[in-house]
């Protein structure tokens, strides 16, 4: 009896710390650096001032905590607001859209390795809530629902301009979903497995898939085969970084609400807390693939040049915490890539439809098919002998250069613009 | 436990499939799909088979069936009317149900001989290892007491049916350019002036 117990309370408590601990709040938190981080990208001030209110007790002075607190207004004002839901909406589907975005992007929270394994009380625990052989997948498979919440959210609004935002957001989601998928395969041939934390073990000894320089937790320069893997991996860096803009609907790719266009978009008649739902949804998909990105590509958990041996042993009496100290390189990682995030959506122009549909099904579609050709290359080159290799390498190049000459020829010509 | 999972998640298939046909309205139909196709994948987890399942989201659940919600979207399609119930068909209908029903019986009357999966313990899987490569990752999963799910269906597709995988490769690479030429055609003759 006890031992399943303990099992059930250990998943228990991993499914609610790392939900609702360590993910959820960093929302909130991302989007308060999103205000700041904006205001001082355009030289302004921010919101600076909500803390604790000192001078309703009588003092002279407030304590603005630099406007930390601001998002708890923010939520405060949201739960409280009157939540309208116009006549015309289909009503079932109208409630079940904001719950439809959130729920896939904190259910993909459960395959993100946040730190290597703990030792507590004599029980040795991963700090992963599910680990499952098939990582990526899970990750893909459960975000790819979705784009039902926004879909459902454009067609149940029943007007004209969420409409718009919702069927945008279907063709572009699915057809970013084709580039993640493709792009992450080389990452995927070079360590031979599809379960995350292995992945970051592999990355943790011998060096990150973008910063090969130790091998064993030692410095060293990087094998040539890690060398040569290093081109392919970049390319298969910024399809994948880029595509999950698409996929997030963040800025440089944010068709399906842009503002400027369609009033709101998708969520243009919803109101109050149901919003404010849609809101958290994109800001935990952007979380997720963050952590993802991290993960695949820059080492996940671990703090890299040799360091992670002496942490994984750092412990106090007989518990082993350096897993602990992990999960703080993580987040510091993690909340490093939102402030890039941040960063490129508020300078980075937004694009054109056509233009969006044009990179990923002209541009990364093929670039990424050919980075797994040149991956899987790069990967075999060793068993096989020089002819093959060379032959190879003309063929790859041969191929590269004639879908850049039939995605030159089919472009249709540029129209003169009189006035 | 997975006995209990297994009648969970058998209950939302069939609710699921149930209210396709049940639900008037196109959109609720392809939503309950989904949630049909989830179902299924939960099925197929529960079975170990942990890489077809996430296949099975990812391609059904999606890609096809979003494809499919965006096409009754942008069609518009109103609610089915209720039709004017018509002798023929529905005894045609019921006529099916019954042969299936007597097939059925026939099937479950043979007394079928008692085999059953062995358990996927350490003993079966360490005994599975020695058919595959000494040194392989599937070997150092078996003998660890893991199912390697995607490595298996990898190099079962690879080793034993590589020419069939090639072929269904030709294959789709038909459909993509037929589907290119029928879609310039038709674009490019709406476009000259006639």
């Amino acid at each position: 009896m006890p031992e399943i117990l303990i099992t059930l309370a250990i998943i228990i408590v991993k499914v609610i710390t790392f939900t609702f601990v360590v993910v959820l709040p960093l929302v909130p938190l991302s989007v308060y650096f999103e205000r700041r981080f904006s205001a001082i990208i355009q030289d302004r001030v921010g919101p600076n001032r909500v803390g604790i209110p000192f001078t309703l007790l009588g003092m002279k002075k407030d304590f603005h905590l630099f406007g930390l607190i601001q998002p708890i207004a923010d939520g405060l004002k949201l739960f409280l607001k009157e939540d309208f839901t116009p006549d015309h909406v289909r009503k079932a589907f109208y409630w079940l859209a904001p719950a439809l975005t959130v729920v896939p992007a904190l259910i993909t929270v459960c395959v993100i390795p946040f730190g290597p394994d703990v030792t507590l009380f004599g029980y040795t625990e991963k700090l992963v809530i599910a680990d499952i052989d098939v990582g990526p997948l899970f990750i893909f498979a459960i975000s790819s629902l979705t784009v039902y919440g926004i879909t459902i959210a454009g067609w149940a609004s029943n007007s004209k301009f969420p409409f718009i935002g919702g069927v945008r957001s279907t063709a572009q989601m699915i057809s970013y979903e084709i580039c993640l998928g493709l792009s992450i395969i080389p990452v995927l041939l070079y360590y031979g497995d599809l379960n995350l934390s292995n992945i970051v073990n592999e990355q943790a000894k011998n060096g990150w898939l973008l910063l090969p320089f130790w091998t064993d937790g030692k410095l060293s320069l990087p094998s040539a085969e890690a060398a040569l893997f290093l081109i392919p991996a970049i390319i298969a860096f910024l399809i994948f970084t880029i595509s999950i803009f698409a996929e997030t609907n963040r800025m440089p790719f944010d068709l399906p609400e842009c503002e400027t266009e369609l009033v709101g978009g998708y969520h243009t008649e919803y109101s109050s807390m149901k919003f404010a739902m849609f809101f958290m949804g994109e800001y935990a998909a952007m979380v997720i693939g963050s952590a993802l990105i991290i993960t695949l590509f820059l080492g996940g958990w671990s703090l890299g040049f040799g360091f992670d041996q002496a942490i994984a042993n750092f412990s106090i009496g007989d518990f082993q915490i350096g897993g602990f100290i992990h999960i703080g390189v993580f987040l510091a990682k993690l909340i490093a890539f939102i402030l890039f995030f941040i960063l490129v959506r508020w300078t980075v122009p937004r694009f054109r439809y056509d233009q969006l549909m044009k990179l990923g099904w002209v541009i990364f579609f093929e670039a990424a098919l050919i980075n797994v050709f040149l991956a899987a290359l790069i990967i075999a080159a060793p068993e096989f002998k020089t002819t093959i290799i060379a032959s190879g390498s003309v063929i790859l190049v041969a191929v590269t250069a004639a879908i850049i000459w039939v995605a030159k020829v089919s472009e249709p010509p540029a129209k003169i613009l009189r006035a | 436990m997975s006995q209990a999972l297994f009648w969970l998640f058998s209950t939302i298939m069939l609710i699921g499939a149930c209210a396709v046909i049940a639900f008037r309205n196109p959109v609720s139909s392809a939503m309950a799909m989904v949630t049909s196709f989830v179902g299924l994948a939960a099925l197929f987890i529960g079975l170990s088979a942990f890489f077809v399942g996430m296949i099975q989201i990812l391609v059904y659940s999606g890609a096809i069936m979003v494809l499919f919600l965006f096409i009754i979207m942008l069609l518009d399609l109103k609610e089915e009317t209720k039709r004017a119930t018509n002798g023929a068909p529905l005894f045609a209908g019921l006529a099916l149900v019954v042969v299936f029903f007597i097939q059925f019986i026939g099937v479950l009357g043979h007394k079928l001989p008692n085999q059953s999966a062995p358990e996927l313990n350490k003993e079966t899987l360490a005994a599975a290892a020695t058919q595959f490569p000494a040194d392989g990752k599937i070997t150092g999963a078996l003998n660890n007491g893991k199912l390697p799910d995607v490595h298996l269906i990898g190099h079962t597709l690879f080793t034993e049916y590589n020419l069939p995988l090639q072929i269904l490769g030709v294959l789709l690479l038909v459909a993509t350019v037929g589907v290119v030429v029928l879609s310039k055609k038709s674009s490019a003759s709406e476009n000259t002036p006639s």
